[in-house]
């Protein structure tokens, strides 16, 4: 079986533009926006799930970048260090959105587990081609906004933008151990919602 | 293996992350236990799925507004950054 990994950026290129920003070059400072713009705003929309609140988050995270690069520390990457910024920027919006609600990266750490497969009925060879494009859009975006927020943003970061574990543990000052359960409880939850809709279907002469 | 050290360690399988023999362990426990397999392969399906969705893409309209509106900002705020 086949494994998953994430892509990943040359990073001695962007170094350099981080460094012509840092000495007021907005051109190159324009260059990381348009790098990295779409990754924020995908982000943005998952965490606070309010097409508003992402593009305000957009604007936010690239300013306050733009108004701290000074702070930024080369030794890790700087689209870790925006999504980190991201993040924060999203969630505060999401606290505001929702005052009736704590919300934080911890909120969902439940001690009974309730991401175990209790339904293992195996899923159609191409399950994307049962639904049509605005049908799987729907049924992606709705299983995945039932996620607490804690997991939907490892699960975000980790594998809709494939940051590395330990890149995502850094973007949300989580420990790797962390991330990796979070990860897997956010995975196994994902799968087991979308096995309604994309396991195999029995037709009417018994065959599979 | 059992079926819970299998799931403790699906994330590292998934993500390439296992030692040989930890990974040779563990496709061993898939060619025999079917629930486990198919626990795998459609939680590896799982991620693909998301991968490719290209959820919450930006619209380009949108997308020059806001980059424009961001570089108005940042050229706002070093004006008014002391010299």
């Amino acid at each position: 079986m086949s494994t998953i990994q994430p892509n990943v950026q040359p990073v001695s290129e962007e170094l350099e533009l981080v460094r012509r920003a840092k000495r007021g070059d907005d051109q190159a400072f324009e260059e990381l926006v348009r790098r990295y713009d779409r990754n924020v705003f995908r982000i943005a929309q998952h965490i606070t799930q309010n097409r508003e609140d992402a593009e305000d988050v957009v604007q936010d995270a690239f300013l306050k970048a733009y108004g701290n690069l000074a702070q930024f520390q080369e030794q890790s990457k700087f689209y870790t260090w925006l999504v980190r910024i991201a993040v924060n920027e999203a969630l505060m919006r999401l606290r505001r959105r929702r005052p009736e609600r704590t919300v934080s990266l911890d909120e969902d750490v439940k001690t009974e587990d309730d991401s175990l497969p209790r339904e293992v009925a195996d899923w159609s060879p191409n399950p994307e081609q049962m639904y049509n494009q605005a049908e799987l859009r729907e049924i992606l975006t709705r299983t995945v906004q039932g996620l607490p927020p804690g997991f939907r943003t490892v699960f975000v970061l980790r594998d809709v933008e494939g940051l590395s574990t330990e890149e995502t543990a850094e973007a949300l000052d989580l420990s790797v151990p962390a991330v990796k359960s979070r990860l897997l409880r956010a995975r196994l939850q994902l799968r087991e919602r979308l096995s309604r809709y994309f396991q195999k279907r029995v037709t009417g002469d018994g065959n599979k | 293996m059992k079926c819970t050290e299998f799931l403790d360690e699906l994330t590292n399988y998934l993500d390439g992350a296992l030692d040989d023999r930890t990974k040779s362990e563990l496709e061993d426990h898939l060619a025999w236990c079917h629930n486990c397999y198919v626990v795998c392969d459609t939680t590896r399906k799982t991620i693909e799925i998301y991968r490719n969705s290209e959820l919450y893409e930006l619209p380009d309209d949108l997308r020059g507004r806001l980059q424009s509106a961001i570089m108005t900002k940042c050229a706002q705020h070093k004006h008014k950054k002391p010299e």
